[in-house]
C-alpha cells in the first residue's frame, strides 16, 4: 500500500513538475521576445495558471482530497466561492508580508501582488486542492505531527520549500552585481519555484526514506 | 577556579577588546612616511643630470606663477562645473573653461572623502591612512612635510579664509586668517559670508602670494538637502560670482615683464546622491580641478577635461612656485601646466618630480630595485643627461627635439610606475601585531564556546581549570616558544611592528596569558570530548529537539557572520538584519499561533492529541500566581479574554512599526537615494508636522516609561521630556506652539543642561535604589525599581540627542519592548538564551532604524555638541558613541531589566543573558577580524571593510559595558543568601 501511494505521489508531483517545465518552454513558441528575465510577469502568470489548472486537474482525476459530506451543487458551488475567497486573502496576506519585508509600498505593487499570486498558487491552492477550504485541517496539518496521510507529508513539505525558497531568493538582491535577476522580484519568484520544484523531489523522497517512522494515526 | 557566567563574560569580552585593540593597530598601520624627520629643502635639488664631466649647472628651476589664488569649494562635486548644473549656474567659470585660457581637470579624491584628509592630501601630496578619519574631530597640526610649510619657509605671505581645520593643521602658517568653524551645519550663508566679507580688501592689497579661500556653504547645503536642492543652484551662482571678482581683480593687477597669476578652483571631495560623503562613490570622488592663468594657452572650445589625481596638484604647485615637492608626495606633475616652458625646463621639473618619488619609494620599499618605475626612471634620468650633453654643445636639430620629447615620455611612464606603486603601497599592514591579536580573540572565542554547556547550566557557573594549566608542562614550553618567536619575528622584522616596539614585560605577560588561555583550551576541551562521547544517545536524542525558532536563531547568527566576507552585504547589512527581524516576528508569531490555537482545538476536539507544550500549561499557573505583582494583567488591566488576541497582535505590531521604522531612514549604499521619511519631516515646510510628531512621540515615551519609576522619577522624566521639546525648538526643529517667528535660532544650550540635569537625577534615584537593594536585600522591586529608573535616566538621554524625526524610532523601541515583554516573552516561556537572542537582533535592528549604516559618514557628530558651548573632547566623544548605539544599549539595558524582574527564573537568568551576550558579540567581531585580514587586498578594503571593523571594535566596547553591568547587577544577587 505504501509503495503504490508513494509512486502515485511521484507520479503526480513529476506531471505538476513538468508543467513548470512547460509553462517556461511554451510560451517562448507562443509569444515573440519571450524570456524569463524580460518578460518576467508573463513568465510567472503562465507558471502560476499552468501550476493552478494541472494541480486542480491531478487531485481531482486522482481523487484525492477532502471528503465531502454532502454532494449537492450549492454546497458545491458555495465551497468554490469559499476557495477563491481563501485564494483571494492568501494573497493579500502574502503580499502583506512581502511588504513587511521590505518591498516597496506603491511601486512595483503589481510585481509584489504577483509574486504573492504565485506564492499562493505553489501553497495554497494546493491545500485547497487537498485539504478544501477547511482551516481547521489546515492548522492541524501545518502544527507539529499533524500530518494524517502522505499527501499532508508532501503537502507540508512543498509548502515549506517553496517558502524556504522565496525567503532565500531574497538574499541576492543586496549584492551589487548588476544582474537581471536580481530585479526585483525575479530572484524570490525563481527561488520560490525552484524550492516548490524542490519539495516535489524532496516529498515522495523524503517519505520514501522515513516510512518506518511514519506512522498515521488516522487512516 | 569557577567563576559564574556572567563575570566569565566580562571577562572574555575585556580580553576581547585588548585582542581587536591590538588587531586594530596592526591593521591601520601610520601611513607611509619617509623616514627623514626633516623636511626637503631647496638645497636638496638633485643636479640636472648631464653625462660626461663637464661643469653641472644645478639650477634651481624659477617659479611660474607670482600670485596663486586657491578657491576651495567644499563638496563641490565634478558636475556642479563640468555637468548641466555648472552650466546652468556657474556662466562665468564655463566661459573661462570654455574660452579662457585656462586648464580643468576631473581630480579624483581617495577615500576617505572627508575634509580633513583631503586637506592634508591637497597639501601634503600623500594620501593620508584611515585612521586620519578617526583623528578628524580634533585634527592636531600637521607635522609632515607640505606645500604650506614650504611656502612658509619660502619667505611666501599666506592668507586663509574659511574652514578652520585649515587652522588647526597650519598653525602660525598664515600671515592672516579666519577660521570659520563647521560647527553648525544648518547654517550655509553665515560660513560663506565670513569668508567673502574679506575678499575686498584682500584683492586690494599686494602684500601676498598665497591666498587660500575655503567654502563651506555648498557641504553643509548637501548635508541638509542633497545635491538636487533648490539651495545648491543659488550658491552656485554666489561663487560664480566670487570666482568673477577674482579673476577680474587678479587679470587687473597682471603686470608686463612680472610673472602671471594662478587661479586654482577645487573641491575637497564630491557628494553622494544623499548629499553626504566619506565613502568611494562616483559622485563622492569626482571633483573638479581648473586652473586659470594667462600663462596657458587659450581654449578653442569645450573639451573633456580630463582625469587626474587629487595629489597631483602638490608637487605641481609646489614646482611651479620653485619650491621643493614635499617629502611623501606621492603626486606626479600636470604636464599641461608646464609645457608652455622650454624643453629643457620641462625635463628638469620632470626630474626633480621623478627624483623626489624614487627617493620615497626607496625609503618605503626594502626592494625598491625590482620596481619597474624605479628603473624606468634611472633610464629616462640616463637619457635626459645624453640629451643635456648634446644640447649643451649647441645642437638644436629636429633630432634633439625628438629625443627630448622621448625623454619625456620616458620621465612621464616611469613617474606613473612610481606614483601607482607608491600608492599601493598604502595597503602595508602590521601583519605581526594583526597575527597575535587574532590569535588572542581566536583564543577567547573559542574559550566561550567550550564553556558553552556549563555557562548555560542550572548553575551558570563556569570552571576553569587554570591552576592545572599554570602547574603544567607544556605551558612553560609554550611560554619558551612564544617568547623565541617574539624575539625572532622582531629581530627579523627590523621593529617596524608595534608589538615588537611595546615594553618587554607588557609583551611577556601577554605571552604568558595566551599560553596559559591555551592549555586551559586544552584541558577543557579533553574534559568536554569524555562527556560527548559518552553520551551521544541523550544529546543526540533530547536535547537536539530544535524549535524553528532555535533553528531561525542559530541560522540568523551563523548566516549574519558569513554574509560579512561580501562587500555588499556588509554595506547593506541594515537588510540582513530588518530580514531577521521580520522572519523572527512571523517565527515568534506561528509560537502564538501554536500555544492559543492548539489549546482551542484541544478543547473542540478532545483528546485527539497531547498539547504541544505539555509542561507549559501547569508551569504557567503557578508562574501566574508567583508573578502576579508582574503579570500583564495587573498592569495593563488586561482581561484574560483579550489577553489572547493582544498576544497575537503582538508579532504583528511590531512588523508593522518596523516597516514604518524602515522607510524612516533610508540608509545603507544602494538604496541610501531613495527618498525617506526622515527627509520629508526635516524639509522646511513639513516643521508642524515634525512637531506633532515629536510631541505625540514624547507623550508615548512618557507613558511608557513612567510604569515602574517612582514618582519623584516620574516628575523628573515628565520635566526632561519638556525640556527635550523645549531643547529641539530652541534649535529650531521644531515649533513652539506660543513662539513667534522672528524667535533667533539659538544652540539650546540651556534647554540642553536643564535636560541633562534630570537625566543624571533619574540616574542618581535609580543608583540609589539600586546601591540599597544590594545593602538592605530585601525586597526584589527596590532593585527591579532601580534598575528600571537607570533606565529610564537612558531613555532620557537618548531623546535628548536623537534628532527630531528619530524620536519616533525611540517611542517605537518602547512600544515594541513592552508590548514583546507582557506578552511573548514571559507568556511563551521563552529561556534566557532565547530571549537575550532576540533582544540582541532587535538591537541590531534598531541600530541601523535609527539611521546608522557601516559607513563613517553616517555617524551624528553634532550630538557631542549638545548642551556645549564648544568641542570638549572626552563629553563629545562619549555622547556621540552614546547616541551611536543607543538602539543596542536601549535593548542590552532592557534585557537586563527584564531578566531580574523575571523572579520566577531564578538567579541564573542574568548570567544566561551576559554569557549569551558576550558569545553574540563575539562570533561576529573575530569571524569579521579574520575575514579582514583575508580580503585586506580587497578593492574595497578602505571604503566598506574598515569602517565596518571600526563599527565592530566599538560595539564589542560597548557591549563589554553593557556585560560589566550585567555583572554588577548579578554580582549583588547572587552575594545574597
Ligand atoms: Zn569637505
Ligand atoms: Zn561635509
Amino acid at each position: 500500500m505504501w509503495d503504490a501511494e508513494i509512486r502515485g505521489m511521484a507520479s503526480a508531483h513529476a506531471i505538476i513538475a513538468s508543467s513548470v517545465f512547460m509553462a517556461t518552454v511554451m510560451p517562448a513558441v507562443l509569444v515573440e521576445k519571450f524570456s524569463v528575465y524580460g518578460t518576467h510577469l508573463v513568465w510567472l502568470y503562465s507558471v502560476a495558471g499552468s501550476v493552478a489548472v494541472v494541480n486542480i486537474a491531478v487531485y481531482w482525476l486522482l481523487g484525492i482530497g477532502p471528503p465531502t459530506k454532502k454532494n449537492t451543487l450549492s454546497y458545491k458551488v458555495s465551497r468554490l466561492i469559499r476557495s477563491c475567497l481563501y485564494f483571494l486573502f492568501s494573497c493579500l496576506f502574502f503580499h502583506t508580508v512581502v511588504v513587511l519585508y521590505g518591498a516597496p509600498l506603491l511601486e512595483s505593487a503589481v510585481e509584489t501582488f504577483s509574486l504573492a499570486v504565485l506564492l499562493s498558487t505553489l501553497t495554497t491552492l494546493r491545500c485547497l486542492c487537498i485539504l478544501g477550504p477547511n482551516v481547521q485541517a489546515w492548522i492541524r496539518v501545518f502544527s507539529r505531527d499533524g500530518a494524517m496521510s502522505v499527501w499532508d507529508t508532501s503537502l507540508q513539505i512543498t509548502t515549506g520549500c517553496s517558502v524556504v525558497g522565496a525567503w532565500l531568493g531574497a538574499f541576492p538582491i543586496p549584492l551589487d552585481w548588476d544582474r537581471p535577476w536580481q530585479v526585483w522580484p525575479i530572484s524570490c519568484t525563481l527561488g520560490a519555484t525552484i524550492g516548490f520544484l524542490t519539495g516535489l523531489v524532496a516529498a515522495p523522497v523524503w517519505i520514501h526514506w522515513h516510512r518506518k517512522q511514519l506512522t498515521y494515526k488516522i487512516k | 577556579m569557577r567563576v559564574s557566567s556572567s563575570v566569565f563574560a566580562s571577562l572574555c569580552l575585556v580580553f576581547e577588546i585588548c585582542g581587536i585593540a591590538l588587531f586594530l593597530r596592526g591593521f591601520f598601520p601610520v601611513p607611509i612616511k619617509s623616514s627623514f624627520s626633516t623636511k626637503n629643502r631647496l638645497s636638496d635639488f638633485p643636479a640636472e643630470p648631464l653625462t660626461g664631466s663637464a661643469p653641472n649647472s644645478t639650477k634651481i628651476p624659477s617659479p611660474l606663477f607670482k600670485k596663486v589664488v586657491i578657491v576651495l569649494i567644499d563638496a563641490l562635486r565634478e558636475d556642479f562645473v563640468f555637468g548641466p548644473s555648472g552650466n546652468r549656474f556657474m556662466t562665468y567659470t564655463r566661459h573661462v573653461i570654455e574660452r579662457g585660457s585656462s586648464h580643468s581637470f576631473v581630480a579624483k579624491a581617495r577615500a576617505p572623502t572627508v575634509t580633513m584628509p583631503r586637506i592634508k592630501a591637497l597639501t601634503t601630496g600623500s594620501i593620508p591612512g584611515f585612521i586620519d578619519v578617526v583623528m578628524n574631530l580634533n585634527s592636531p597640526a600637521l607635522l609632515e612635510d607640505n606645500f604650506i610649510w614650504q611656502a612658509k619657509t619660502a619667505g611666501k605671505k599666506i592668507i586663509f579664509y574659511g574652514d578652520d581645520t585649515w587652522v588647526r593643521l597650519f598653525p602660525k602658517h598664515f600671515m592672516e586668517f579666519d577660521g570659520t568653524t563647521s560647527f553648525f551645519v544648518s547654517d550655509y550663508t553665515e560660513v560663506d559670508n565670513n569668508v567673502t566679507r574679506h575678499l575686498d580688501s584682500t584683492l586690494k592689497r599686494d602684500d601676498w602670494d598665497i591666498l587660500i579661500l575655503h567654502y563651506l556653504g555648498l557641504d553643509h547645503i548637501g548635508h541638509i538637502s542633497g545635491p538636487h536642492s533648490s539651495l545648491v543652484g543659488p550658491k552656485l551662482l554666489e561663487m560664480d560670482d566670487i570666482l568673477k571678482k577674482i579673476h577680474a581683480s587678479l587679470i587687473a593687477r597682471e603686470t608686463e615683464g612680472s610673472l602671471p597669476n594662478l587661479l586654482v578652483l577645487c573641491g575637497d571631495h564630491g557628494m553622494s546622491e544623499t548629499g553626504s560623503h566619506g565613502g568611494s562613490s562616483e559622485p563622492e570622488i569626482n571633483t573638479p580641478l581648473v586652473l586659470i592663468s594667462p600663462a596657458f594657452k587659450r581654449k578653442a572650445g569645450w573639451e573633456k577635461p580630463g582625469t587626474l589625481e587629487q595629489v597631483d596638484l602638490a608637487p605641481t604647485l609646489a614646482l611651479a612656485l620653485g619650491l621643493p615637492i614635499s617629502q611623501n608626495s606621492v603626486g606626479r606633475l600636470i604636464p599641461a601646466v608646464f609645457e608652455e616652458t622650454s624643453l629643457r625646463d620641462q625635463l628638469r621639473y620632470f626630474h626633480l618630480n621623478g627624483f623626489q618619488l624614487s627617493a620615497l619609494l626607496r625609503d618605503s620599499t626594502p626592494d625598491y630595485h625590482k620596481e619597474d618605475g624605479y628603473e624606468q626612471f634611472r633610464v629616462a634620468e640616463k637619457s635626459h643627461g645624453n640629451w643635456m650633453k648634446l644640447y649643451m654643445e649647441g645642437n638644436t636639430s629636429e633630432v634633439l627635439l625628438n629625443m627630448g620629447k622621448k625623454v619625456l615620455k620616458q620621465y612621464l611612464e616611469a613617474l606613473k610606475a612610481m606614483s601607482s606603486a607608491l600608492s599601493r603601497q598604502l595597503g602595508k599592514y602590521d601583519m605581526y601585531s594583526m597575527i597575535v591579536g587574532m590569535i588572542f580573540i581566536i583564543q577567547v572565542l573559542l574559550l566561550l564556546l567550550l564553556a558553552m554547556p556549563e555557562a548555560l547550566s542550572g548553575q551558570a557557573r563556569v570552571d576553569l581549570p587554570v591552576a592545572s594549566a599554570l602547574l603544567s608542562l607544556p605551558f612553560y614550553l609554550l611560554c619558551l616558544l612564544f617568547s623565541s618567536v617574539h624575539v625572532l619575528v622582531c629581530t627579523s622584522a627590523g621593529g617596524s611592528c608595534y608589538f615588537c616596539s611595546l615594553p618587554w614585560a607588557l609583551v611577556f605577560s601577554a605571552i604568558v596569558f595566551s599560553s596559559a588561555l591555551l592549555c586551559t583550551l586544552v584541558v577543557m576541551a579533553t574534559r568536554r570530548l569524555p562527556t560527548a562521547s559518552k553520551s551521544p544517545v541523550k544529546t543526540s536524542g533530547s536535547d537536539w529537539a530544535l524549535s524553528e525558532l532555535d533553528a531561525l536563531l542559530l541560522i540568523g547568527t551563523v548566516g549574519h557572520t558569513l554574509s560579512l566576507g561580501a562587500s555588499s552585504f556588509v554595506e547593506e547589512e541594515h537588510q540582513t538584519w530588518y530580514f531577521l527581524l521580520n522572519t523572527l516576528c512571523l517565527a515568534v508569531f506561528q509560537d502564538v499561533c501554536r500555544k492559543y490555537f492548539r489549546e482551542k482545538r484541544s478543547g473542540n476536539y478532545g483528546a485527539d492529541d497531547s498539547p504541544l507544550l505539555p509542561s507549559n500549561k501547569g508551569k504557567e499557573e503557578s508562574s501566574s500566581q508567583e508573578t502576579s505583582l508582574f503579570s500583564p494583567v495587573a498592569e495593563l488591566g488586561v482581561s484574560a479574554g483579550s489577553e489572547k488576541w493582544l498576544a497575537l497582535a503582538t508579532p504583528l505590531l511590531t512588523l508593522a512599526c518596523c516597516r514604518l521604522l524602515r522607510s524612516l531612514n533610508q540608509t545603507g549604499v544602494q538604496w541610501a537615494h531613495l527618498p525617506d521619511l526622515g527627509h520629508w519631516l526635516n524639509s522646511a515646510e513639513h516643521k508642524v508636522v515634525l512637531s506633532l510628531l515629536s510631541v505625540v512621540a514624547l507623550i508615548l515615551i512618557f507613558i511608557l516609561v513612567q510604569r515602574h519609576c517612582s514618582l519623584v522619577s516620574k516628575i523628573a522624566l515628565a520635566l526632561g521630556l519638556l525640556g527635550v521639546y523645549s531643547y529641539r525648538a530652541a534649535v529650531g526643529n521644531v515649533l513652539f506652539p506660543w513662539q513667534h517667528s522672528g524667535r533667533a535660532v539659538s544652540k539650546g544650550t540651556v534647554e540642553a543642561r536643564f535636560v541633562y540635569i534630570f537625566v543624571l537625577g533619574i540616574l542618581f534615584t535609580g543608583a540609589k535604589d539600586l546601591l540599597r537593594s544590594l545593602v538592605a536585600s530585601t525586597d526584589g522591586r527596590l532593585k527591579s525599581r532601580g534598575l528600571w529608573e537607570v533606565y529610564s535616566g537612558m531613555v532620557l538621554l537618548v531623546a535628548l540627542l536623537f534628532r527630531a524625526h528619530n524620536l519616533p524610532t525611540l517611542a517605537c523601541c518602547l512600544f515594541v519592548q513592552t508590548i514583546m515583554a507582557q506578552f511573548i516573552w514571559k507568556k511563551l516561556h521563552y529561556d534566557a538564551a532565547q530571549t537575550t537572542i532576540m533582544h540582541y537582533w532587535f538591537g541590531q535592528a534598531f541600530f541601523f532604524f535609527q539611521g546608522n549604516s557601516n559607513n563613517i559618514a553616517t555617524v551624528d557628530i553634532s550630538v557631542g555638541f549638545v548642551g556645549l558651548e564648544s568641542y570638549v573632547e572626552a563629553p563629545a566623544i562619549f555622547l556621540t558613541a552614546f547616541s551611536t548605539y543607543a538602539g543596542p544599549l536601549l535593548w542590552a539595558c532592557h534585557l537586563v531589566c527584564y531578566l531580574s524582574s523575571e523572579r520566577d527564573r531564578g538567579t541564573v537568568a542574568l548570567g544566561h543573558g551576559s554569557y549569551c551576550l558576550a558569545l553574540l558579540r563575539s562570533v561576529p567581531a573575530v569571524a569579521y577580524a579574520v575575514l579582514v585580514t583575508a580580503l585586506r587586498y580587497h578593492l574595497f578594503i578602505w571604503s566598506v571593510f574598515s569602517p565596518k571593523l571600526l563599527y565592530e571594535a566599538m560595539h564589542t566596547l560597548v557591549t563589554a559595558a553593557v556585560c560589566l553591568f550585567f555583572t554588577f547587577m548579578d554580582h549583588d544577587r547572587s552575594s545574597r543568601p
